[in-house]
């Protein structure tokens, strides 16, 4: 089944749907209490960043492309830019910048090509993508199949509407430097312990850091399943059901540990031992099966700074695209 | 009155407290108590306050929080916590069609309670229970506590899919599938009602903290109201 959600109006046409793209913004926030996933993008910073090239708002909703990308026909012109994950991008067979925005005609097609490093590109469009949100929210929750186009991937002959821009585009500038310093198959993120380290052996932090985990097959927007070193309970792997925050790292019976991603259900009973911190959550999510992880316990003082560099980098973006 | 609790933070952007580690309605409208304290405060920067059985998640934004503040509000509110009187609430009664198509393991529970089916369904309908807290999927509520002798344990290996408004059991817990998803609780039965509709005005049927009551309904009683 296609989605023809505006039967007029601009809209962008997906020619090829690639291998799994969605529609996503900042993530549907304040229902966790009811069971409702946060969702949202996997690397949220590179969304941020190809929002701010094209002066939408941080939230406003883009496309998510994973591993392979799609084809997009324009109906519009619109000043658009792709973060993230680094593709050959053709716009009607001339090559375009990453981390830049550039104008698309009406009628012009915009084809992913070969796939260079990272996992996940953002596509933002000037005015956003305007799908009705679902709870307050256009990001898609495969899972709960609500958001983005009736919850799904998208489709090849899918019309996706478009939002007013906020202005007329003035300059189009030079390719910023990527704010995510995308891993090549192998990413070391930090990590703070908690909230159930004591239900692990004493020697299980060191032990989580000894050597990288392999992201497994079954891993997905929801958690990366990871194959490494076993972690060892002392109290048993089963808690009294609580939040399930994202980053954290849950560990079953196996003692094989389990990274909630963006798409993590909203409570579950097992103990987590650590928690990535917010900012390296980005360069996670550029991840996929096959790749490795590696941990390392820091401070939260290191948390907090790592996490205002961060978001120094966003604001200058931003404010030179104002 | 003081109260047992501790405050965990769970990496750089929530606090987690928590009180008495048991499944205890008590406990539970403590928990509820502390996170309607913390939501109705409207702290700047707080983006979402999830309780849970005995737990409060509050998720922030530490650059747009005062973390310290934060941190003595939510000590003030968990040490403040009593259980709201709700005694009076209505409880919201869920029609439910026990057994057949519709609850294929209601035969199992009955011989694991070694009694007759229609004994599992009076005493899963016998009982007021309380939504403990949400989770799973959007609008799954974790309902208890169900009687001790129709506590059947979920199934070792789960189904691959569980029809939408299936009544399930897992140890003291009861709950409906409000979508149809994986599932390892025993099914005794059916509702037609949605406890999870995104397009209705309400989308929710529950939140934690309510009182629900099921009651028997024949299949007719149930297809009538789907056709509605």
């Amino acid at each position: 089944m296609t989605a023809h959600l505006t039967p007029s109006g601009p809209g962008v046409v997906v020619v090829k749907p690639g291998m799994l793209t969605t529609v996503q913004d900042s993530g549907r926030w304040g229902l966790q209490a009811r069971g409702v996933p946060v969702g949202g993008p996997m690397d949220g910073v590179s969304h941020r960043l190809a929002n701010a090239l094209v002066r939408n708002p941080p939230a406003a909703a883009g496309l998510e492309i994973t591993l392979l990308g799609p084809e997009l026909e324009f109906d519009d012109e619109r000043v658009v830019a792709v973060a993230g994950a680094q593709f050959d991008l053709l716009l009607d067979g001339r090559t375009v910048p990453s981390n830049a925005p550039f104008i698309v005609s009406a009628g012009a097609r915009l084809r992913f090509g070969a796939r260079r490093v990272g996992a996940r590109a953002y596509v933002a469009i000037s005015g956003g993508i305007a799908v009705p949100p679902t709870l307050g929210s256009r990001a898609t929750h495969l899972i709960s199949a609500m958001g983005g186009v009736a919850g799904r991937a998208l489709a090849a002959g899918d019309v996706l509407p478009l939002g007013e821009p906020t202005d007329v585009y003035g300059s189009v500038s030079m390719p910023q430097a990527a704010v995510v310093r995308l891993p090549d198959r192998h990413a070391r993120v930090r990590v703070l312990p908690g909230p159930q380290t004591e239900f692990f052996s004493t020697d299980a932090l060191d032990i989580l850091q000894s050597s990288p985990y392999v992201i497994g097959a079954n891993s997905d927007r929801m958690g990366f399943r990871l194959e490494g070193p076993p972690l060892t309970h002392t109290r048993g792997a089963d808690i009294i059901s609580d939040a399930t925050p994202l980053g954290v790292l849950q560990v079953p019976a196996s003692g094989q540990p389990i990274l909630l991603m963006a798409d993590r259900q909203t409570a579950g009973g097992y103990p987590k031992i650590a928690t990535v911190i917010t900012a390296d959550m980005a360069v996670a999510g550029q991840l996929g099966p096959g790749d490795t992880i590696a941990f390392a316990v820091c401070t939260m003082r290191e948390a907090i700074a790592a996490l205002i560099a961060q978001e120094r980098a966003l604001m200058a973006v931003e404010a030179r695209h104002a | 009155m003081s109260t047992a609790f501790r405050i965990v933070p769970a990496g750089d952007s929530v606090l987690v407290v928590e009180f008495e580690e048991r499944i205890d309605p008590v406990v539970n409208a403590k928990t509820i108590a502390c996170a309607e304290a913390i939501q109705t405060a409207a702290i700047a920067g707080v983006r979402d306050v999830v309780p849970t059985y005995r737990s409060v998640a509050v998720y922030f934004d530490p650059l747009r929080t005062d973390t310290d503040a934060l941190l003595e509000r939510i000590a003030r509110d968990a040490e403040a916590a009593v259980p709201a009187a709700r005694a009076e609430q209505a409880p919201i009664r869920i029609p439910v069609c026990y057994g057949g198509d519709f609850g294929p393991d209601l035969a199992h529970v009955a011989s694991f309670a070694n009694l007759a089916e229609d004994d599992v369904i009076r005493l899963h309908s016998a009982a007021t229970y309380r939504v403990f807290m949400l989770g799973f999927v959007p609008g799954f509520a974790y309902l208890g506590l169900v009687d001790q002798r129709i506590a059947m344990p979920r199934h070792a290996t789960p189904r691959v899919r569980v029809p939408q408004g299936s009544v399930g059991i897992a140890g003291v817990q009861t709950g409906i599938y409000p979508a149809e998803t994986p599932g390892g609780w025993q099914l005794i039965g059916r509702t037609p009602v949605k406890p999870f509709d995104a397009s209705r005005a309400e989308p929710f049927l529950m939140k934690a903290g309510d009182a629900v009551q099921f009651y028997a309904i024949d299949r007719a009683a149930y297809d009538r109201e789907m056709a509605t």
